[in-house]
């Protein structure tokens, strides 16, 4: 990294000095630059048109009044204040409560779908029959759980009507967890103990979602398990260590890098995801009663949520990520 | 026969310390049980939907509503093919979406591999602070600046550069534009893949024809592009599948284009509507909405229809998805 910055420092005084001394040839480290400029370029004005300048209208909008000029085929806009962020925030009935619901199930299932996936990942780094078949299968949610088909039956509202009465009678007769969740009840008891098992049962419960949700993030494991040198492992096996040694000793630190690219991941992934309920506020909003000023603000604040979370989680993982090299 | 080897293997067995032989081979074929048990229990867990949905496309409607016909149908029937095909105008959406996923999909991934390579190899002023706002890219999910990209979209004029605004919403070229400047769906986890993977390849190729006088350009096209190949492909395939079902451009740039993401989605209500009329034309009343088993097995089957071609292309080049991430050589 330091030699990277060290080099593009020199870069500048390269281009600099050229700059200065007007009829020279270019030096190389000039020409790299401009040809360097020239592969990004499309990145850059992409960037700005479609990235940078959008999101300053974003911000722009969620704290301004926006209208349609269809005669003059323009949008106008002028500044309100916190009025739209005072009306989610305050007024609003359903928009604070469905982002508190979301980032709490978000809670529930980034760390579910970490260990998940990082358990599935070390399994299919071994050797046994039928492996491709199984790989295979457990990639399909890349495509399975993709864009639209994400809860494309819950969409339909008829059909969401009925699957929310068939929950509430499961709910109601409760089954399998439930009846393990009353055995354990009985059987160990303890305050503590009883929201533990409820978690537990909670992501049981909704281990097909989690199976769902994991597809890239194995893969991102299966990579990580595959750069670690099994001379490691010789070596280590030869001192007598055991298999959860190994993996509490050799593959988590290995692997801790991944770690935080996964979290980041799978944080990003669920909140963007097509049938969540916060993301469907903000798109009816604005398709259906044209409110743009008031869905950006939702849009805004729900991700400046999200951003301070994954700001805090990322800062904590890569305190404790150990890189090998 | 049998009994001599196992006669051998005990006789092994007594002679290591405290039965460790036999240990060993008990707790490793345990252990084999139990993976193979979880494993594909787990498959049969992701693909049981599957299966449900096409046991109940094919059923017939009498089957539907049969409380012992539970997954394997009576008579079976692919009369809700024929419909679904109809309702979702089947082939003329397929052709659609084929060429404009393709086009997008190219497009974007050629944008993505200048700018990967550009990333990868060249020093130039503030190539840190562009390759952060790279990350930015994979980070600021598109939902958040959905109201102005809109907007901006749908009264285009290139910041006023343009005399008149030109629309651009509902139609492909709006998200060509998107797709050639690297910024179409999820295009900054391609441009770090492809970095990754640029790299790691060996600078002494590009060294060696630089000193025969070979251009950049011409370096990247003719000597790095084919060795990058299968990571193409790989970024290539994830582009087309993900653009093949997405909702969120799709909203945005291809609602009236008869794109299949559009028609799946809409196939419920499509049905609805068409079951309506079927019934109001048949008895002269106001006609009936459908039953709800009717319309979930009208959505398993226009969704299976609909992912059929990525499903194959999948199987078919599985090796490229799941090779990828590992061929970039990731690393934070």
């Amino acid at each position: 990294m330091n030699k990277q910055k060290g080099l593009s420092k020199q870069a500048v005084r390269f281009c600099l000095s050229d700059f200065l001394r007007q009829n020279r040839t270019p030096t190389m480290a000039t020409k790299n630059a401009i040809s360097g400029y020239l592969f990004i370029l499309p990145f850059v004005v992409g960037f700005i048109m479609f990235l940078a300048y959008p999101l300053y209208q974003a911000v722009r909008m969620a704290f301004s009044e926006v209208w349609l000029v269809p005669e003059e085929s323009r949008f106008g806009w002028a500044w309100s204040g916190l009025a739209n962020i005072r009306r989610v925030l305050l007024t609003d009935a359903v928009f604070t409560r469905a982002m508190v619901e979301e980032i709490g199930s978000m809670a529930l299932l980034v760390p579910a779908i970490l260990v998940f996936s990082l358990f599935v990942a070390i399994l299919l780094n071994r050797q046994f029959a039928g492996r491709g078949f199984v790989r295979a299968v457990f990639f399909l949610p890349v495509i399975l759980a993709s864009g639209v088909l994400v809860g494309i039956e819950t969409n339909n509202s008829l059909l969401d009507a009925v699957s929310q009465q068939i929950q509430d009678q499961n709910a109601m007769r409760a089954g399998v967890t439930g009846v393990i969740e009353r055995m354990l009840e009985n059987f160990v008891g303890g305050a503590g103990m009883d929201e533990f098992f409820e978690y537990i049962l909670e992501i049981i419960n909704q281990i097909y979602k989690i199976a769902m949700a994991s597809g890239i993030q194995i893969l991102i494991f299966l990579a990580g398990l595959q750069t670690i040198n099994p001379s490691i492992y010789e070596a280590a096996s030869i001192e007598g260590a055991t298999a959860w040694e190994n993996f509490w000793k050799i593959t988590f630190p290995m692997i801790s890098p991944m770690i935080l690219v996964v979290v980041v991941y799978s944080i990003i992934d669920f909140m963007v995801r097509t049938d969540s309920n916060v993301m469907d506020m903000v798109y009816t909003q604005m398709t259906l009663h044209s409110r743009y000023a008031l869905g950006s603000a939702m849009a805004l604040i729900y991700f400046s949520a999200v951003a301070v979370i994954l700001g805090i989680v990322a800062f904590i993982i890569s305190r404790l990520v150990y890189y090998y090299d | 026969m049998t009994k001599g080897r196992l006669a051998k293997y005990l006789a092994r067995n007594r002679a290591t310390d405290n039965n460790y032989l036999l240990k060993r081979d008990v707790s490793r074929a345990a252990t084999g049980i139990f993976t193979t048990v979880l494993l594909f229990g787990l498959c049969f867990l992701i693909l049981q939907p599957l299966l449900h949905q096409f046991s109940n496309s094919i059923m017939s409607r009498s089957d539907l509503f049969d409380p012992t016909v539970i997954a394997i149908p009576r008579n079976p029937t692919l009369d809700t093919y024929r419909l679904a095909a109809r309702l979702m105008n089947y082939w003329g959406s397929l052709f659609n979406t084929a060429w404009i996923t393709t086009l997008v999909s190219v497009l974007q991934i050629v944008a993505c591999t200048l700018v990967a390579y550009g990333f990868a190899r060249f020093e130039f002023p503030l190539k840190r602070f562009w390759f952060a706002c790279v990350i930015l890219t994979v980070l600021v999910p598109p939902q958040v600046i959905r109201a102005p990209m809109f907007l901006n979209f749908h009264f285009f004029d290139l910041f006023g550069l343009l005399p008149n605004t030109i629309m651009l919403t509902n139609r492909v070229e709006g998200y060509a534009l998107l797709s050639a400047t690297a910024m179409g769906l999820r295009n900054g986890l391609y441009i770090f893949m492809l970095r990754q993977y640029f790299r790691n390849m060996p600078k002494e190729l590009e060294e060696s024809a630089w000193v025969d006088g070979c251009g950049k350009l011409r370096t990247f096209v003719q000597i790095m592009l084919p060795d990058a190949v299968p990571m193409l492909v790989s970024c290539f395939l994830f582009a087309f599948v993900w653009q093949w079902t997405d909702g969120f451009y799709t909203t945005m740039f291809l609602r009236e284009q008869g794109v299949m993401a559009v028609q799946m989605s809409a196939l419920g209500e499509t049905f609805s509507v068409d079951y309506v009329r079927q019934t109001s034309m048949a008895t002269g009343t106001q006609g009936f909405r459908p039953d709800i088993a009717l319309v979930e097995a009208m959505i398993s089957t226009g969704v299976l229809i609909g992912i059929a071609p990525i499903i194959g292309i999948y199987l078919v080049a599985q090796r490229f998805f799941v090779e990828s991430i590992g061929q970039s050589g990731i690393k934070m």
